[in-house]
């Protein structure tokens, strides 16, 4: 067992497990933070997908030791204050999620892919999504919402 | 309100009518649910207000209506209340939704056999099987309303209306909001069941029809949807099994002392066909699980090779031994004897997995004295509703509890009940503790329940017009019951038809798999159909419309697809469009996609699909458009990828790795669906999507290549070889 300090949607957290744990567990298990989902274990599905300093990360496959100091976990939870990320507003508009299951994990992909490339063709969404299965088949409308934020963030900023 | 039915007196109601069997009336109180046992449970309601079992009302005017179906993404946690909500005339703007108790004497619906009920969410059958108990239900909340008010102004209930949340005196223009009378509540005496004929016509409907956002989307963009997996309770511990990749196989731990001493192991409980592990932390047990060593048993799937079994499953077809019989229409071999040309195909598919995005699991808490538990899982829920857990611990039903969660995905595997039943068995070793089961992805797969492979044979004839005169089915298959469904051919018009079944098993676990049979039986029957219309000179779309010319409502979604997909313009170079019709769950649908394939790697590309579909009434139009998009894609994934192999009985597939589904870079340029306008009762859309896909996709493929595709999945290997062929 360790002992480990996690900065998580700019709130300190402190836990201790075992090392090697994923990060995965860590969050949902250990520190009640459920909206990110297990799919796979293997990285396959992207149902875990977190941000570390920004960038969208499996977390079932990453070790809860292999952080850096003062690195800044966001999930689901941290993406806005109120639920109202444009991704999230756009999200409710295209009426995009079925099960749901899945969502956390491709709203996080969709929010970085927004922030490194606000204006992104269908075919670079798709390309940027791939590694994100739905199995209820919501892709159309993940790649509509994604086209919805994408616009309405252009035209307020 | 003068044209309600007689009543019935209301002792009689407390046996038999749902929704007013929960409370017992005592003039001038607040009806009481006497069906909950906690005390807490009971406050909570009281402060809620219960209107009748299906709503409660607050002061401030909010209103929670159950919904007692399992919500997968289909939508029932809006269309169902939509429902309740349009007939008692509700403020939609104030509807909230709970799941309700898992309680089928109030809750069910009427099962398969005359006088039973069933609490399910399977087949696609919620709106279907809802549709009248909803309305109803709502429009006793209305009259329960309507009484009250009446009670209050001293006025009779013939003169009151009500408006979106408020009663109305017709006479004085007084208005009440259904919050303000709160304090009036009082049960009438009786409470009339309510025809059809007595509930809102559909022209005057404010709800259903319309594009009404569901309500639980809100909660599946901020992460705060609770699926059974995200339970946490005090002093929970954890279960994981190892099932081994040999179904049926029995196991022989052979370190148990090795894994009593791994940190964190509570307690090893062995199953007939597993070794399960209790641990602190998941981890712990997952940890555990890693290291097992265990013996297993030979099964009845031993030998076993899934890619070998069709010769087998070949000489079966040709045995003279008729199966069971499905369906027998006049006389095909009197047909096939005066026939004019005569045609016969064989058509194969492998096993296919659910792959839901939520590997099954449940918490479950059972007391000391082993004699009540309670349940959180995702589930489709069945039967009684209970989950088998009474026979499970040998209780009665009302010592169970069910709290129903969100479903990641069901397509079927989560109607079944050993996930649930599982955990009851770690649960009682643990107890008071809750214990929450977790199966791995590699769990789900390998000790999945598939659908079953296939073999289909068929044969059809024509007459000296090209008319069809037979066609005749069989299907070879591990479990004919699984096989079997959309073997028959109601809206076409084939004078003599048969169909039959041939089972055989080798101990392979199998499942309803969206649609079930009828993704291979209506592969097989629709590329039969344009192996005819290519040979005869005739369009695929004309053949059809001419089998369709006793069922006008077949032929309006043929018509309807066909125009919206050009059919009578040719593609561009490189691409073909398919067709294919058929009926699922009483939804008929016409599909016709645009494809094209690249001839270097074997892999088809769908472009365009295009559906239309008349479901009877159409509770939420754009969450129909959804169902079809997903069960198309769905379709498209399970036809273009998705194959369970087994070699010496072992599953040789593992996680999505190696079991690939469809990914963003397939979808087509568009899915489109018309629904073609109706007031008839809704039928099931769920599932009407999925299996139109291997048939349009194959039949655009024989357009664009002259070659067949007979054996699902159309992998690039296959078609590649196919095209070499």
């Amino acid at each position: 067992m360790a002992t480990y300090t996690l900065d998580i949607n700019n709130t300190e957290h402190t836990v201790e497990v075992a090392e090697g744990t994923s990060l995965l567990w860590v969050i949902r298990e250990h520190l009640g933070l459920t909206g990110t989902k297990y799919g796979c274990g293997i990285a396959q599905c992207g149902s875990c997908t977190i941000h570390i300093d920004g960038t969208p990360t499996r977390a079932c496959i990453m070790g809860v030791d292999n952080l850096n100091e003062g690195q800044k976990i966001t999930t689901i939870e941290g993406l806005s204050e109120n639920g109202d990320h444009p991704l999230q507003k756009a999200w409710i508009e295209a009426q995009a999620p079925q099960c749901g299951y899945c969502h956390s994990g491709q709203l996080m992909q969709a929010a970085a892919l927004l922030e490194a490339n606000p204006s992104p063709s269908r075919d670079e969404i798709k390309t940027y999504m791939n590694g994100n299965l739905c199995r209820c088949g919501t892709y159309m409308r993940i790649v509509k919402a994604i086209e919805l934020a994408s616009e309405e963030q252009i035209a307020t900023s | 309100m003068n044209t309600t039915t007689p009543s019935l007196d209301r002792r009689q109601f407390l046996k038999t009518t749902s929704g007013v069997a929960l409370f017992i009336g005592v003039s001038g109180m607040l009806p009481l649910a006497i069906s909950c046992k906690n005390e807490k449970d009971i406050q909570l309601q009281l402060e809620k207000h219960p209107l009748t079992a299906w709503v409660q009302l607050s002061e401030d005017g909010q209103i929670t209506i159950y919904n007692p179906a399992a919500e997968m993404g289909q939508g029932s946690m809006t269309s169902l209340p939509v429902l309740f909500a349009e007939e008692m005339d509700a403020d939609w703007s104030k509807v909230k939704v709970a799941f309700s108790p898992q309680d089928v004497a109030i809750y069910g619906t009427e099962g398969w056999r005359p006088g039973t009920r069933i609490l399910m969410s399977a087949g696609s059958r919620v709106t279907k099987s809802y549709y009248k108990v909803m309305r109803n239900a709502g429009a006793q909340a209305r009259y329960v309303l309507l009484a009250s008010a009446a009670k209050h102004w001293q006025v009779p209930m013939a003169e009151l209306r009500t408006d979106q949340g408020f009663v109305i005196n017709t006479q004085d223009d007084q208005r009440i909001s259904y919050g303000e009378l709160i304090p009036f509540l009082e049960m009438p005496e009786t409470l009339p069941d309510f025809t059809p004929e007595q509930l809102k016509k559909p022209k005057d409907f404010r709800l259903i029809g319309k594009d009404i956002p569901r309500k639980e989307i809100p909660v599946k963009v901020d992460g705060s949807a609770q699926f059974a997996g995200d339970l946490r309770l005090p002093d929970m511990v954890y279960g994981v099994l190892e099932r081994g990749n040999l179904h049926g196989a029995k196991p022989t731990l052979t370190n148990e002392s090795d894994i009593l001493a791994v940190e964190g192991v509570l307690k090893i409980v062995p199953f007939d066909y597993a070794i399960g592990i209790i641990a602190s932390s998941l981890e712990q047990a997952l940890a555990a699980k890693k290291i097992l060593k265990i013996n297993w048993s030979d099964s009845e799937a031993t030998g076993f090779n899934s890619q070998e079994i069709f010769s087998e499953y070949e000489k079966i077809a040709s045995e003279n031994k008729k199966g069971k019989t499905i369906t027998e229409i006049g006389n095909v071999q009197q047909a096939l004897k005066s026939a004019a040309r005569t045609y016969t195909a064989d058509f194969k598919n492998d096993y296919v997995y659910h792959a839901q995005m939520e590997p099954l699991n449940s918490v479950v808490q059972v007391t000391e004295d082993l004699q009540s538990a309670e349940v959180w899982v995702g589930s489709q829920q069945g039967g009684d509703g209970k989950l088998g857990v009474p026979e499970a611990l040998g209780i009665p039903p009302e010592n169970v509890k069910i709290n129903l969660q969100y479903l990641g995905g069901g397509f079927g595997r989560r109607s079944m009940t050993d996930f649930v039943v599982e955990c009851v068995a770690l649960a009682k070793e643990m107890t008071p503790r809750p214990v929450k089961l977790i199966w791995t992805r590699e769990d789900d797969l390998t000790y999945g329940a598939y659908r079953p492979l296939s073999l289909q044979r068929l044969s059809a004839s024509t007459d000296t017009q090209g008319n069809i005169t037979s066609l005749s089915h069989c299907v070879v298959a591990d479990n004919g019951n699984l096989a079997t469904s959309g073997i028959r051919n109601a809206y076409y018009d084939i004078p003599n038809q048969f169909a039959e079944s041939r089972g055989t098993s080798r101990g392979i676990r199998l499942k309803h798999w969206r649609a079930v049979g009828h993704g291979p039986n209506k592969f097989a029957i629709e590329a039969l159909l344009d192996d005819i219309a290519l040979d005869q000179g005739i369009d695929p779309v004309e053949l059809r419309r001419k089998l369709m010319g006793k069922s006008p409502r077949a032929l309006a979604t043929l018509e309807k697809a066909a125009e919206m997909a050009n059919w009578d313009i040719p593609s561009a170079a490189g691409r073909a469009k398919g067709v294919a019709f058929l009926e699922r769950s009483g939804t008929l649908g016409t599909g016709i996609c645009e494809i094209s394939v690249n001839r270097d790697t074997g892999k088809i590309k769908v472009h365009n699909f295009w559906s239309a579909i008349d479901a009877g009434v159409i509770v939420q139009p754009d969450n129909v458009k959804a169902q079809m998009e997903g069960g198309i894609l769905m379709g498209m994934s399970s036809v273009l990828k998705e194959r369970i192999t087994m070699v010496d009985g072992r599953i040789q597939q593992s996680n999505y790795h190696d079991y690939q589904l469809l990914r963003f870079e397939d979808i087509p340029e568009s899915i489109e669906t018309e629904m073609i306008a109706s007031t008839e009762h809704p039928q099931g859309v769920g599932e009407s999507g999925t299996p139109l896909v291997a048939c349009a996709i194959a039949n655009a493929f024989l357009k664009l290549t002259g070659k067949r595709l007979r054996h699902l999945p159309f992998t690039p290997d296959r078609v590649l070889a196919v095209l070499n062929s």
